[in-house]
């Protein structure tokens, strides 16, 4: 084996034609979608598309997971598009849309295939079978694409409602839940192929699956799938980059937690039973530990970065850039405490069962930062109620 | 301290180990925590309410500790900022303390090393190759610099050292990190406008409190360059050059240098009936240039001159009503009077011998609610035009309503809606007034005349009377005049409390063993009174020729009259004379503004910027180091090979496994070929 660059051999399994054919593919799509629609974008749309096109060449350069993921949600995303055309009643009777691929069937298998995807990974993981952990993974892809789908039909549904209705789906909790579900099982797969370990999949799809849990509690309670209008607050361009910054954040702190959680039941079983289960099959300690470290340095950024977007937003929409609201005062706390949490970590080389806590504790936090301030306090920030 | 002359003993000055400790990190981490833990009280606990809620809700001993601990207003206590400053000082001192070794670092490419610290290394690798070592040692260079390091090659007694260094960036990550929150947080005072505290604090600045009618000249704020974060409510056609800054007990009148008129205000709804957008259209004078003409929205600001102005609000801007007041409790006179008013407005309204206080609170052009007639109750429709009012009475007591312009559908019959309530916190009972075959209120006013006017009253009891007894044949005068009596009495007391006091008559006055035969005949009587009363007025006064038609006319009056009885009854607990027919209106909006200056706020981006930018390279650009040293040996050259990252080593392993082997495919390891 002859490697050629640095820059392929920590991540790179993808041969530089499948890079290249890749990175021609989506450069293809933006030119694509800029000529296309040169005359009713407006600067802000067509910085998008290039940074996106540059975001998933970068994704997919390596990892060919995300490429074959990227061709079937669009390819499916584009199939409801069209079976649609201007008629949002074809929910009802067309059978693909009713039975696959309307939003809401999309959501429905999606739910379904992410706790089929949490037993598989158990169960592979207490029957030490490789095969059944596979399983797992391809199951969490399968319900990764359905939810992807789901949002971009929703998207277009609610154009078909009327044009004035339409807009992007992270616009209230229903919308973000799925999207936290799918940020989440994308930022776990990609650390799956990368560290090659199936073990933690469990773990971290048990938090979906309780998310996922929650949402269809709330779906069918509550009425909340239907598609709402933007009230004026929410009519701004900056919603659509704050909102999915910000569960890059929740989805990677998520992920962190879980992996304590792992981390604490391996160090607990090593001590009562070293020859037990979960502490031969669970992966090495330092392993989980940089993973830790990676899920929250990379949630931090993108944390820092989702705050800071909502505190430009909120200059233009409130007069202000930071008004001490409940959830901006929580997206502070947050933020605050992955920071200690990092110094501890960084500076005072602190590790082991301490900062596993620390994260799982944190997870807890972000969850009342998500959730509990909507819950439990009023504010600015009241679209989101429960 | 005998000690201060020596600079290298362990024991330091008192200056100098205040400075440590203001840089070390176990103080960083406990500000950070602080912070946070400061932040949760001041969301757990709502801030800058009225004093007097939080008395109720911890009792007057809480309140007091609560209070003295600036719990009500955690972000501009004093001691929250304290932290706020310790932290900026923390961060300073950390950075003035690591700022120097960091840039050398950026640079310095480590030529002093030995391959004793380099065998000492976590990840190393030793082989040998053919070449001499001048040319082993360019191979290294060239092929590290390919891989992106920045590389030089020192050559010592008997060895040359190869210095390679990749993302030196890092350490930028860390200034501009630590920078940028200095840089943040002092932006944030500047918009926080910690001379106006001062000002108030020392009574430079007065706030004035609503209570009092006079506004000092000390509670004005000139334009200036300060900060401030201000409020305006400007009426449709109206203009105003002076915002409103709230303050504790009160508020602050801040003077703009521009006017600024309102010149409409516009909501639009979706179909469903939410709100779709709120936007004004504004002119801007000042004294240097032409008016600015534009239009600003929810998320769509004006910038103008350094000054932000925002759509936050709306309400009513003083809308013109024009009334019908139908009297409820009289026989008097032909009715309606017209009355004109506005909302904001107190008017007195004499009504024989009531005086009654009318104070008008709002007007709605639209009330999209549920429609309780519709299956789904999420279905959303638009009731119309409504308005709010008390009605005070000389006692001081005032009832709260609020009438609809537009009757309203139920059961496929008509009526005007009016609900009362006594506080805010109850909900509303509602006055169902039938609409007439008119479209009016007429024949509902003109039956409630009736039912007030004696002599029609006592007539029809009378041949009611007469026709009673004629039936049974009875010629008791005593008998006659009881009769007589209880009809009118029925209904008077039917109009004064309804069913309700009718039922509790029968209910406390009649003995036990007649209640069942006597009470239905009561209510019986009191029904028959009251459809002779109406029968005397207006019903089946529409027949046709077409029998048909007729029926069903007559369908629809016996329903309108039903319909007015259960009206009548309900009258007693509606508590006014009055019923207030919203006839016509012009409606009159004021658009809310907020006016802010934030000179701080340029700064505070900018810190951002730094933040972003440090947090990524801090991150995601690990400063990686590897050193090679050749030494020639008898046959060739031996290489040693040691590389680390200032991250985590387990960061570094795989890339020290490929670095190695490319390297080392480079030289041409003369051992495995
Ligand atoms: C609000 C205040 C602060 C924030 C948000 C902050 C943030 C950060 C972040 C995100 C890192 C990177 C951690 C990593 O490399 O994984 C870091 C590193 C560091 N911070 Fe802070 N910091 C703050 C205050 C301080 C203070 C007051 C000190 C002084 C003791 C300090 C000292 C350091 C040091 C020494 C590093 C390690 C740099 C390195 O070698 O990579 N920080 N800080």
């Amino acid at each position: 084996m002859t490697i050629n660059s640095v820059n392929t051999m920590y991540t790179g399994t993808s041969t530089p034609m499948a890079r290249w054919s890749w990175r021609g593919l989506m450069a293809l799509a933006a030119v694509t979608l800029l000529v296309l629609y040169s005359s009713v974008f407006d600067s802000y749309e067509i910085g998008i598309v290039i940074l996106a096109a540059v975001g998933f060449s970068f994704l997919g350069q390596n990892w060919s997971g995300f490429r074959q993921h990227f061709v079937v949600v669009t390819a499916l995303s584009f199939f409801a598009i069209w079976l649609y055309g201007q008629d949002l009643g074809l929910a009802e009777s067309n059978f693909f849309l009713k039975y696959l691929i309307s939003s809401q069937s999309a959501f429905m298998w999606m739910s379904a295939l992410f706790v089929m995807a949490t037993f598989a990974y158990f169960a592979g993981l207490f029957m030490r079978s490789s095969f059944t952990e596979k399983v797992g993974s391809a199951l969490t892809w399968s319900a990764t694409t359905m939810g992807l789908v789901g949002l971009m039909v929703r998207w277009r549904e609610s154009y078909l409602i009327s044009p004035d209705v339409g807009h992007i789906p992270v616009s209230n909790l229903y919308e973000v839940f799925i999207l936290f579900a799918v940020i989440t099982a994308l930022l776990y797969l990609y650390y799956e192929r990368r560290y090659q370990t199936r073990s933690l999949g469990g773990f971290v799809l048990l938090i979906i699956t309780a998310a996922v849990v929650f949402q269809l509690w709330y779906t069918f309670g509550k009425g909340a799938h239907e598609i709402q209008p933007l009230v004026p607050a929410l009519q701004s361009y900056w919603m659509k980059i704050h909102v999915p910054a910000n569960f890059v954040g929740y989805g990677t702190f998520a992920i962190a937690a879980m992996i304590g959680v792992a981390y604490l039941l391996k160090s607990w079983q090593q001590n009562i039973n070293p020859q037990g289960l979960l502490a031969n099959v669970l992966p090495d300690f330092s392993v989980m530990d940089d993973l830790m470290y990676k899920a929250i340095a990379l949630g931090f950024a993108f944390f820092t970065l989702a705050t800071i977007l909502g505190a430009l937003w909120a200059a233009e929409a409130w007069g202000g850039y930071w008004s001490w609201d409940p959830k901006e005062t929580w997206a502070l706390i947050v933020w605050l405490n992955y920071a200690a949490w990092l110094h501890m970590r960084m500076s005072k080389g602190w590790n082991g069962n301490p900062m596993a806590w620390w994260a799982v504790i944190g997870l807890f936090v972000t969850l009342f930062a998500f959730l509990g301030v909507n819950m439990f306090l009023s504010g600015l920030h009241s679209y989101g109620e429960l | 301290m005998s000690d201060d002359s020596n600079p290298n003993t362990r024991h330091h000055t008192l200056g100098q180990r205040l400075f440590q400790f203001l840089g070390s990190m176990d103080l960083a981490i406990t500000l950070l925590l602080a912070l946070a833990i400061a932040s949760i009280i001041g969301t757990v606990l709502q801030q800058n309410q009225p004093y007097a809620d939080y008395l109720i809700k911890f009792g007057p001993f809480w309140f007091d500790i609560f209070e003295s601990a600036g719990l009500y207003d955690v972000y501009g206590a004093s001691w929250f900022l304290a932290i706020l400053t310790l932290l900026v000082v923390s961060t300073s001192v950390c950075l003035i303390r690591n700022t120097p070794s960091m840039i050398k670092d950026m640079r310095n490419l480590r030529t002093h090393v030995q391959s004793k610290s380099l065998r000492a290394m976590h990840h190393q690798k030793q082989w040998s190759v053919d070449a001499d070592a001048g040319n082993s040692a360019t191979i290294l260079e060239a092929t590290l610099s390919n891989l992106g390091f920045r590389a030089k090659q020192t050559v010592k007694s008997d060895e040359i050292l190869v210095s390679a260094m990749r993302g030196g960036m890092n350490r930028l990550g860390y200034i501009l990190t630590h920078l940028a929150i200095i840089i943040i947080c002092i932006g944030g005072l500047i918009d926080s406008n910690p001379a106006l505290k001062l000002a108030v604090w020392t009574e430079k600045v007065k706030v004035h409190d609503f209570a009092t009618k006079t506004i000092s000249p000390k509670s004005y704020l000139a334009a200036g360059t300060k900060a401030f974060r201000a409020s305006m409510i400007i009426a449709e056609g109206r203009s105003s050059g002076t915002a409103l800054i709230a303050m504790k007990g009160g508020a602050l009148f801040q003077r703009l240098p521009f006017s600024i008129e309102v010149k409409d205000f516009r909501m639009e709804h979706y179909k469903t009936g939410q709100p779709k957008s709120y936007e004004t259209d504004l002119v801007i004078r000042d004294d240097s240039s032409e008016p600015l003409e534009t239009t600003i929205s929810v998320n769509h600001p004006l910038f103008y001159k350094g000054y932000t102005i925002y759509q936050s609000s709306f309400e009513d801007g003083g809308s013109v009503l024009t009334l019908n007041i139908w009297p409820l409790n009289s026989s008097a006179g032909s009715p309606p009077v017209e009355f004109e008013t506005n909302v904001f407005k107190n008017s007195d309204i004499s009504w024989g011998e009531q005086n009654l206080g009318l104070e008008v609170l709002s007007f709605r052009l639209f009330n999209i609610n549920p429609d309780p007639t519709d299956d789904d109750p999420n279905r959303q429709r638009n009731f119309g035009p409504s308005f709010d009012y008390k009605l005070r009475k000389d006692t001081g007591e005032a009832l709260e309503y609020t009438n609809y312009m537009l009757p309203i559908k139920r059961n496929g019959r008509e009526y005007y809606l009016s609900g009362v309530r006594s506080s805010v916190a109850e909900p509303f009972g509602y006055l169902y007034l039938p609409v007439d075959i008119d479209g009016g209120l007429t024949h509902f006013s003109h039956f409630l005349q009736r039912l007030h006017d004696e002599n029609i009253v006592n007539d029809i009891a009378h041949t009611m009377m007469t026709e009673t007894l004629a039936e049974i044949n009875n010629q008791d005068k005593k008998l006659e005049q009881s009769l007589q009596e209880t009809l009118t009495m029925l209904v008077t007391m039917f109009v004064e409390g309804g069913f309700a006091s009718v039922g509790e008559f029968i209910e406390t006055t009649l003995p036990e063993a007649e209640k069942e035969t006597l009470g239905p005949a009561y209510l019986s009587m009191l029904r028959e009174m009251l459809s002779r009363i109406y029968l005397g007025g207006t019903l089946y006064k529409y027949g046709t020729d077409d029998p048909e038609e007729n029926a069903k006319i007559q369908q629809a009056e016996l329903l309108f009259f039903q319909d007015a009885v259960d009206a009548v009854s309900s009258l007693s607990q509606y508590g006014s004379p009055l019923f207030l027919e919203l006839s016509d209106y012009e409606h009159v909006e004021a658009s809310g503004l907020q006016v802010t200056h934030s000179p701080g706020q340029p700064i505070v981006y900018l810190g951002c910027a730094f933040l972003i930018i440090g947090v990524f390279l801090l991150f995601y650009l690990p400063q990686r180091r590897f050193w090679a040293i050749v030494k020639a040996n008898n046959s060739g050259t031996d290489v040693l090979l040691a590389g680390m990252s200032n991250r985590n080593p387990r960061e570094i392993d795989l890339f020290f496994e490929q670095v190695a082997e490319q390297l080392e495919t480079a030289t041409g390891n003369s051992e495995t070929r």
